[in-house]
């Protein structure tokens, strides 16, 4: 099914959790924050949190800044 | 000097020194920055993951533990963008403390005083230590002042651009006017900016770009560090007063007692 990360349309499995995407985009779950459909996602979440077709997700993390 | 440290948030701070981490040519210069340095504040931005990213660690990985985190809203355009962003970095499990950066003009990169104040209203009645990026304009510092700013951050100069106090006489007004502490952020490019700054009484200095581009960072945070005690240590000591050029000179020594 398609959904919307980070602005991009993706396509992932059936009934993908959180964390089934983040493992496909090599980061460990402490090292990001997820929105989901405008909600931040607790981390402690991320294994249950199921999506459905046209969902949009952000996944961020920190970065050099000033 | 010993006993001056800045309060900030309810935390106890003894270096006067925040540094950033952006612009650095690897991030593993990081630590050692922060050694010389001694700064316990350090800011990082957040942004978009990329896939498959090689250095899955980031920049968190170089950031010591000991280290105060302060989360930039950097990449904000309005106050609702950054009340966003304040909220995921939050989210991310590295304290409550947030600095506003809410940017439109993409050449000068100036701050948006107006939804700045407005985001700092937000983010403060959420629990959040705030700590606004502004023009030293005395009114927009005065709004966030009234909507729990903890301390403002007025620019030196614009942003990366290493050209030092050029808004000097601005940021004096806001030291005289305001009640909680000035970090000057932005634009010091020398040692001896920082330390001007400190000897009109700033409360800190936020430094990246000057150190982050030196040919040797950690030589640079070190002088840095430096110039911030000295400055630090003028104010205290309390500068004597500076005479107008019209008022001619003055002798240290005596005009008495000469062998003729």
């Amino acid at each position: 099914m398609e959904v919307t990360i980070n602005g991009a349309t993706e396509h992932v499995a059936e009934n993908a959790t959180v964390a089934d995407v983040l493992a496909t985009y090599g980061h460990k779950a402490t090292a990001v924050v997820v929105e989901h459909n405008g909600n931040i996602v607790p981390r402690e979440t991320f294994a249950s949190v199921r999506l459905t077709v046209g969902d949009r997700l952000e996944i961020v993390h920190f970065v050099g800044g000033g | 000097m010993q006993n001056d440290s800045l309060v900030l948030g309810g935390v106890v701070l003894k270096s006067r020194l925040f540094i950033g981490t952006g612009k650095y040519g690897s991030d593993s210069l990081v630590p050692a920055v922060v050694e010389a340095s001694g700064a316990e504040v350090i800011t990082v931005a957040m942004r978009r993951v990329e896939k498959s990213a090689s250095d899955a660690q980031g920049i968190m990985g170089h950031i010591p533990q000991h280290m105060r985190l302060l989360p930039n809203t950097s990449g904000a355009r309005n106050a609702q963008e950054a009340v966003r962003l304040a909220r995921l970095a939050r989210a991310a499990g590295c304290g409550d403390w947030v600095k506003i950066e809410v940017i439109s003009d993409v050449r000068h990169l100036l701050p948006d005083g107006y939804e700045t104040a407005r985001a700092t209203e937000t983010l403060v009645k959420e629990g959040f230590t705030v700590l606004p990026y502004i023009n030293p304009d005395l009114y927009v510092a005065r709004a966030c002042v009234e909507a729990g700013a903890c301390a403002v951050m007025p620019l030196g100069a614009p942003i990366g651009t290493n050209r030092g106090l050029r808004t000097k006489e601005m940021i004096a007004i806001l030291i005289e006017e305001l009640d909680v502490p000035i970090v000057v952020d932005a634009g010091l490019g020398r040692p001896s900016h920082a330390c001007e700054a400190m000897e009109m009484g700033a409360a800190a200095c936020l430094v990246n770009t000057a150190i982050a581009s030196a040919d040797d960072p950690v030589g640079m945070a070190r002088a840095f560090a430096e110039a911030i005690r000295a400055g630090r240590g003028a104010w205290l000591a309390g500068p004597g007063a500076m005479k107008a050029r019209a008022q001619g000179a003055e002798a240290s020594s005596p005009l008495t007692g000469f062998l003729r």
